[in-house]
C-alpha cells in the first residue's frame, strides 16, 4: 500500500502543474479561513471582524469551515482528472503495466492517493478549526468542543466520494478537459432529471430521489450553514429550522457511490486494450 | 531446453478484424528471437497480449514453467513497446526510480544501467529534452533494470537515424552476448538477420514459419559464375542434375543447387572439364529474398 502511494506521490509532486494545484486546493482555504478569522482594519475606515458574529464559535465552526473548505475541492479535482489524462496522453499507463504494475494496483495507487490527500485536508481543517474555535469560544470542555465534529468525517467522505467520481470520469474519457466537461454535464443532467421528476410527480418525492444522485448526495453531506447562522441570531426560530445534521443514510449513499466509481474504473481498465 | 514463454492457439479479434489468428510458438532460454512480419501483421498485438495490456480473445500463454502469474512474470521481464513512454517532466533518473518502485528493484541499479546505454552524464536532464535516440536508449536501460530473463523489444530502431540504429544494435548484441534471451519484433529484415538466431514469421496474424533463421527455406544456396567459355559452361551445368534453375543476366550465370555442394568442389569440377572461371561466388538467399518467397507462396 505504501509502495503504491509513494508511486503516485512521486508522479504528482514532480509535476509543477499538479504541485501548484495541490497547493491551491489545500493550502489556500486555510489561509482564507485564517485571514477571515483575523481582525482586519481597513485603513482605519472600518474594522472587519467576522469572529464578532459568532460564526467561529463551537460547535458551528466545524460546520462553517468544512462547508467553505469543501468549495476548494475543485482544484484537486483537476489534479485527479489530469493524473489519469496524463497517463493516457504520455502512454505511461501502458508502460506502467508492462513494467509489472497490475491493473488493480494501478487503480489502487490512484485511490490511495485520493484517500491520502482527503485525510491530509481533513487533518488540516481539524487543526485550523480547533485553533480558531478555541480562540473565539469560551468553551474549554472537551465534550463540548467536539459536538458536531462529525462534519469533519462528512468532509473527508465528501472529498473521497467526489474525487472517486473524477477518477471514474477520467478513466472513462481519458482526457482531462473532457472529463471536467463531463462533470459539468453530470451536474446539469442531475438538475434536469430533478426538474422532470418535480414536474411529473411532486417536489417532496423529487427531493428524496435527488438525494440519491452522486453530486447531490455529496453536497447533502454538509448542508449550507447560512440558515443555521441566521437561526442562531433570530429569536423566532420556528421559520428557519431545517435539518443540517449528517445522517447515516447520507453517508451510506456517498460510500456506495464511491465503491461504484472505483470498481467501475477498475472494470473499465480491465476490459480495455491499451 | 528451458522454455520462457509458450503461446498456444492465441487469437485476438478487434471487432470484425482478426489481428492474431491461432498463433502458437515457444521461446526458449538463451536464444535471440525475431518476430518478422509486415506492418499490421499482429506483432505488436501478440506482444501486447503476453505483456498484459491487450486482452486475448482465445487461447493461452504461459510464462516460464506455467505456474507463474503474468503479474509476477512481468517482474522478470523487460519490455519496450513501440515508442519510449516516460514522464516528460521527470529526469531520466527520476523516471527510472519510478520503474524501480514498480518492479521492486534497488535504486543502485539505475546508474549501472544508465552506464550500459551511455546516458549517465545526462541522467539529471528532463526526459522531454532527450532526442529520440536517447529516449530509446533510456527505454532499454529501464527494461534492463531488473536484470530480466527475457528482453522484449518492439521495433527498437523505428524512426532512428543510422547512428542511433547502430548504437541500439550494438547494445542489443552486447546484451545477447551476456546470455539474456531476446525477443525482437521488427519489419526490418536485415535487422533480424544481423541480430537473431531464431525467427517467427507472421502475416495477417498467421504464423508462416518458426525456427532457425538459416533453415527458413530449404535451399542449398546458389553460385554466381562468369567465364569466357560461357556456352560450354552452360551446356555442362544443364547436363548436371545437381543444378536446378539456371539464369543468365549480364553475362553472369546464376545456378541454383539441388543438393549441397561447396565452392571448391565446384571449382575442381570446372577445372576437370577444362573451364576457367573469372568469377565464382557461392551465396544463400538473403533473409529478404527468403521472406518474400515465404510470404508470396501462401
Amino acid at each position: 500500500m505504501l509502495r503504491l502511494l509513494q508511486l503516485e506521490l512521486q508522479k504528482l509532486l514532480l509535476n509543477r502543474a499538479s504541485k501548484v494545484l495541490i497547493f491551491i486546493s489545500f493550502i489556500l482555504p486555510f489561509f482564507v479561513i485564517i485571514l477571515s478569522s483575523l481582525r482586519i482594519n481597513f485603513f482605519g475606515l472600518f474594522v472587519l471582524e467576522l469572529g464578532h458574529y459568532g460564526i467561529f464559535n463551537f460547535p458551528i465552526v466545524w460546520h462553517i469551515t468544512t462547508f467553505f473548505a469543501s468549495q476548494f475541492k475543485f482544484f484537486f479535482a483537476i489534479v485527479v482528472v489530469s493524473m489519469i489524462g496524463n497517463e493516457y496522453s504520455n502512454k505511461t499507463i501502458k508502460q506502467n503495466l508492462i513494467d509489472g504494475l497490475s491493473k488493480k494496483e494501478f487503480i489502487l495507487s490512484k485511490f490511495y492517493t485520493i484517500v491520502f490527500f482527503s485525510a491530509v485536508a481533513t487533518l488540516l481543517i481539524f487543526l485550523i478549526c480547533l485553533c480558531i474555535g478555541l480562540y473565539y469560544s469560551s468553551i474549554d470542555e472537551m465534550s463540548l468542543i467536539f459536538i458536531d465534529s462529525e462534519f469533519l468525517f462528512a468532509y473527508f467522505l465528501k472529498l473521497v466520494g467526489f474525487f472517486s467520481l473524477c477518477l471514474f470520469l477520467g478513466m472513462l474519457v481519458k482526457r482531462s478537459a473532457f472529463a471536467l466537461a463531463f462533470l459539468f454535464v453530470l451536474f446539469i443532467v442531475e438538475w434536469i432529471i430533478y426538474g422532470i421528476l418535480t414536474w411529473k410527480t411532486n417536489e417532496a418525492l423529487a427531493d428524496k430521489i435527488q438525494n440519491f444522485f452522486p453530486l447531490k448526495s455529496m453536497y447533502k453531506l454538509i448542508d449550507q450553514p447560512f440558515q443555521r447562522i441566521v437561526m442562531s441570531k433570530v429569536p423566532n426560530k420556528q421559520d428557519f429550522i431545517y435539518d443540517f445534521a449528517v445522517h447515516w443514510h447520507e453517508i451510506a449513499i456517498v460510500l456506495a457511490w464511491t465503491v461504484i466509481f472505483i470498481f467501475s474504473s477498475y472494470r473499465l481498465l480491465k476490459r480495455r486494450d491499451l | 531446453m528451458e522454455s520462457i514463454l509458450t503461446i498456444n492457439n492465441l487469437t485476438k479479434k478487434f471487432g470484425p478484424v482478426t489481428a492474431v489468428k491461432d498463433l502458437s510458438f515457444t521461446i526458449n532460454k538463451g536464444n535471440v528471437y525475431g518476430i518478422l512480419g509486415p506492418n499490421g501483421s499482429g506483432k505488436s498485438t501478440t506482444l501486447g497480449i503476453v505483456l498484459n495490456v491487450v486482452n486475448k480473445t482465445q487461447g493461452e500463454f504461459l510464462w516460464f514453467d506455467g505456474n507463474t502469474t503474468t503479474h509476477d512474470a512481468l517482474k522478470k521481464v523487460g519490455a519496450i513497446i513501440e515508442r519510449p513512454n516516460f514522464y516528460p517532466y521527470m529526469t531520466a533518473y527520476q523516471n527510472l526510480k519510478l520503474v524501480c518502485k514498480i518492479k521492486g528493484v534497488a535504486y543502485s541499479k539505475i546508474n549501472e544501467k544508465l552506464e550500459v546505454v551511455g546516458l549517465l552524464e545526462r541522467k539529471d536532464h528532463k526526459f522531454r529534452t532527450y532526442s529520440l535516440g536517447m529516449k530509446q536508449r533510456l527505454a532499454i536501460a529501464s527494461a534492463l533494470l531488473n536484470d530480466p530473463e527475457i528482453l522484449i523489444l518492439d521495433e527498437p530502431t523505428n524512426g532512428l537515424d543510422p547512428q542511433g540504429i547502430h548504437q541500439i544494435r550494438a547494445i542489443i548484441k552486447q546484451i545477447a552476448s551476456e546470455g539474456t534471451t531476446i525477443l525482437l519484433a521488427s519489419h526490418l529484415l536485415d535487422e533480424v538477420e544481423k541480430v537473431c538466431s531464431h525467427v517467427v514469421v507472421l502475416r495477417k496474424g498467421e504464423k508462416l514459419y518458426s525456427g532457425r533463421v538459416d533453415e527458413m527455406i530449404s535451399s542449398h544456396g546458389f553460385f554466381e559464375l562468369q567465364s569466357d567459355q560461357q556456352e560450354k559452361l552452360l551446356r555442362l551445368l544443364e547436363k548436371d542434375n545437381s543444378f536446378g534453375n539456371i539464369t543468365v543476366e549480364d553475362k553472369i550465370i546464376t545456378a541454383f543447387l539441388n543438393n549441397p555442394m561447396n565452392a571448391s568442389t565446384f571449382n575442381q569440377l570446372m577445372f576437370d572439364n577444362g573451364i576457367v572461371l573469372s568469377h565464382l561466388v557461392k551465396r544463400k538467399e538473403s533473409l529478404e529474398e527468403q521472406f518474400l518467397q515465404l510470404t508470396d507462396n501462401k
